[in-house]
């Protein structure tokens, strides 16, 4: 048993460490440490300059241009990312998309989409849930009917992320409506800019407007459009939520995040002396802190598991409940260091700036985390699921 | 023992739930947010006409002759309706603030237009490196010629954009953190040298910055004694936290009984996602929140003005650091529980998230509250 990177990895890390301080600009990390919302210009900017370093595919594999890292480099890459305060910036068709072409895609759409991808020619939206289909995914409603070579889709998906940056979107739709509802999914894609699709902005309660509702009526869309065989698309998405588990925990931008939280503990004054000198914020701060060592060592534990070869298990559930635990944690400290500072509407003037000033829209949106990508309700009953089936490993 | 409401309380509570629902709706509120003042000064004069700005003002002073007993029922009905008119700054700190200290003639100037909902008065009494300690006084009052000037700048001032006038607390002697020393100034809003940075809260209120530079004023601006007004800032701030804690609670109230509507209506699988025991559990766990809550809140209420300071201080901490506490979860697992609709603003469940996540550090944080609670049981 090790728990120490080795050298070909420490210089790994030395190298990705000098590239980030050299390359994130400063109005990304501006927006990264205050938690402000990235524009589609930012992220797509900083994208091209991650892929021209060969930086930006990381989970794909070497001959569709990933750099053949070992799940280890690229926690370390992550990790190093983070602590630069550089954004994720990782759009859906890098982190969810590529891995499904790459697996079950047809030589022709490799080609076509993958490239494209790369070099952010193409902004994915994912079409997953449904008004009706949450965390009850299976229950989708939305149709794709075939009709000569086309086919013709009705129907409308929610909480959908950047839909009105998106050019294109990769859709979970049902194409019958015989046997087990999971049967009859199929992954689809779709070209934003056909007739018939609409799209309608959801501001949530941090004041931003990320999500979105698409309406798709007689949308036309050729066959070939088609992502796996008919009736494969369930088995895609699950490939996709457990594809990938090192990341799922955010444990690299926890860091950062507990980092600039120190640091605003530091700063804030609470009777004239610094919050820090607080015991009940130290206490609190430091509480986190555990909280996170824990989900990082268990985020280790998986990668070591990962990198010599072990199947895909519910580690990715587990993963995801304690790491959005450890996000909520640190996003309510975040609130409560700001005190009065975190009052003011994003947009407030001369209080619009500054460390403290979206620790509330950062708090609020962080509330999502428990519901997107699998409820904590559902992770959990995966994991009971798993438990009492014996299978605690 | 006898947690009966009076007849008068209960008609008090009804009469609020029942305007409030009639005439600040969820859509009609939204509207108020959104005007340029931020607040609707129609809806602030009816309060006036019902009489729930005086409260717990004397009847000499054109009140209602009550207490917190009284303010907590409006206050509950405030919270349930998502109220941003300055109900807890004017008619509770602002008032009683006059109404404790002020000369006879510094009452019948301030008061009866409070009461009436003609103007509005704020508390500016914490400043940026203070947070949540109240004798952290930095801004001045120095005595020059039989007048005062004031400099300073004060931080989180609840309706700011809105007040005629403020009571300040300045240093009249001693260093920043000393308890002796403070002094309360009453300042008109359009005073030269008074600025206001105001801002839009994530609640949906106002709040400000309050910038003081060598602004003069009378004598007779003095509110209370000299140099001893730490006492009644406290006691100031401790009915403002019973206040706020009913707001809070009537927050967590309607929380609790939308989200049990919800859970019933929404089905996934198949069934109402209510039919599931976790979803049971967490509304119980809710419930036994909004409880204790209540119960904290009428705890805090008949401890307001008990002739022991510590005791009333200990309970009204008790109250605040336990329903922050409990408000925290409810606001949380009631987006929870909404899913993705519950994270949307379109609908009233992220604007209760937002009020409670505002409460659990207004008037001084939960840890603070612990941290006083358990020094006055010490001491006690």
């Amino acid at each position: 048993m090790d728990i120490d990177f080795s050298p070909e990895d420490m210089a790994f890390q030395q190298e990705v460490r000098t590239w980030f301080k050299a390359h994130t600009p400063s109005d990304l990390k501006r927006k990264t440490v205050t938690g402000e919302m990235l524009q589609k210009n930012d992220i797509v900017q900083w994208q091209r300059r991650l892929d021209g370093q060969g930086w930006l595919v990381t989970g794909w594999p070497k001959e569709h241009g990933g750099p053949g890292w070992t799940p280890t480099q690229r926690y370390i890459f992550d990790l190093e990312r983070a602590a630069a305060s550089a954004p994720v910036g990782l759009s859906m068709g890098v982190i969810m998309l590529g891995p499904v072409l790459i697996a079950f895609g047809t030589p022709e759409q490799k080609a076509q989409y993958l490239p494209r991808i790369r070099r952010c020619e193409d902004w994915w939206c994912q079409g997953y849930s449904e008004p009706g289909a949450g965390s009850d995914l299976a229950s989708l409603k939305t149709t794709a009917v075939a009709d000569g070579s086309d086919y013709i889709i009705n129907g409308s998906k929610i909480w959908t992320t950047y839909a009105h940056w998106a050019t294109h979107m990769f859709c979970l739709v049902r194409t019958a409506n015989t046997g087990k509802k999971q049967e009859g999914i199929s992954f689809l894609l779709i070209e934003m800019d056909r007739s018939g699709i609409d799209v309608k902005p959801i501001v949530s309660i941090d004041g931003e407007h990320h999500l979105n509702q698409v309406f798709l009526t007689d949308v036309r869309v050729p066959r070939k459009n088609l992502v796996g065989r008919e009736g494969q698309g369930w088995d895609i998405a699950k490939y996709l939520l457990t594809h990938e588990r090192t990341s799922i925990a955010g444990v690299a931008d926890c860091k950062a995040h507990l980092a600039n939280l120190y640091a605003a503990a530091g700063e804030r004054r609470s009777g004239g002396q610094p919050l820090m000198e607080d015991a009940a914020m130290r206490l609190k701060l430091a509480r986190a802190e555990i909280e996170l060592m824990a989900l990082e060592h268990t985020n280790f534990r998986v990668l070591a598991a990962t990198a010599s070869g072990k199947a895909p298990g519910p580690e990715s559930s587990l993963l995801k409940t304690m790491g959005t635990a450890v996000q909520q944690t640190l996003a309510e400290l975040g609130v409560e260091i700001a005190a009065e500072q975190a009052w003011p509407w994003h947009d407030g003037g001369e209080f619009g700036s500054g460390r403290h000033a979206h620790a509330m829209p950062h708090y609020c949106f962080s509330r999502a985390a428990t519901i997107y990508g699998g409820s904590d309700e559902v992770q959990k009953n995966v994991l009971a699921k798993m438990l009492l089936a014996g299978g605690t490993r | 023992m006898n947690f009966d409401l009076s007849e008068e309380q209960k008609m008090l509570r009804d009469a609020a739930q029942k305007f409030l629902r009639a005439e600040y709706r969820f859509d009609a509120r939204n509207q108020i947010v959104a005007s340029a003042s931020g607040m609707s000064h129609e809806h602030w004069q009816r309060f006036g006409e019902f009489g729930w700005l005086g409260l717990g003002l004397p009847e000499a002073d054109g009140g209602f002759g009550g207490g917190m007993l009284e303010t907590i029922q409006v206050a509950e009905a405030l919270g349930a309706a998502l109220v941003v008119e300055p109900y807890l700054v004017s008619a509770v700190l602002g008032a009683q603030a006059v109404a404790r200290a002020g000369t006879a003639a510094q009452r019948a100037t301030w008061l009866p237009g409070l009461v009436s909902g003609q103007r509005i008065v704020s508390l500016a009494h914490t400043e940026a490196d203070a947070r949540h300690d109240l004798a952290h006084v930095h801004t001045s009052a120095m005595a020059k010629g039989g007048r005062w000037v004031l400099s300073g700048r004060k931080s989180g001032v609840l309706g700011a954009p809105w007040a005629d006038g403020f009571v300040v607390a300045a240093r009249t002697s001693g260093t920043v953190s000393e308890r002796r020393g403070i002094s309360l100034f009453l300042v008109e809003a359009h005073t030269p040298g008074v600025q206001v940075a105001g801002y839009k809260v994530y609640d949906g209120s106002r709040a400000g910055d309050l910038q003081l530079d060598a602004v003069v004023l009378g004598p007779d601006a003095l509110l209370g004694m000299e140099g001893e007004s730490l006492g009644l800032l406290e006691h100031l701030v401790d009915l403002g936290i019973v206040a706020a804690c009913a707001d809070a609670l009537g927050a967590m109230g309607a929380l609790l009984r939308k989200t049990g509507e919800y859970v019933s209506t929404r089905k996934q699988f198949d069934v109402p996602i209510a039919s599931f025991q976790v979803i049971q559990h967490r509304l119980v766990d809710m419930f036994a929140a909004v409880e204790a809550s209540r119960s904290l809140v009428l705890m805090a209420a008949l401890h307001a003005e008990h002739p022991d300071a510590a005791t009333r201080s200990r309970a009204v901490s008790a109250a605040k650091a336990a329903i922050g506490e409990r408000a925290r979860f409810v606001a949380q697992q009631a987006v929870q529980l909404h899913g993705g609709v519950g994270m949307t603003e379109e609908l009233d469940i992220g604007h209760y998230f937002r009020r409670l996540t505002l409460f659990c550090n207004l008037l001084g944080s939960t840890d603070h509250h612990l941290q006083r609670f358990a020094t006055l049981r010490a001491v006690a």
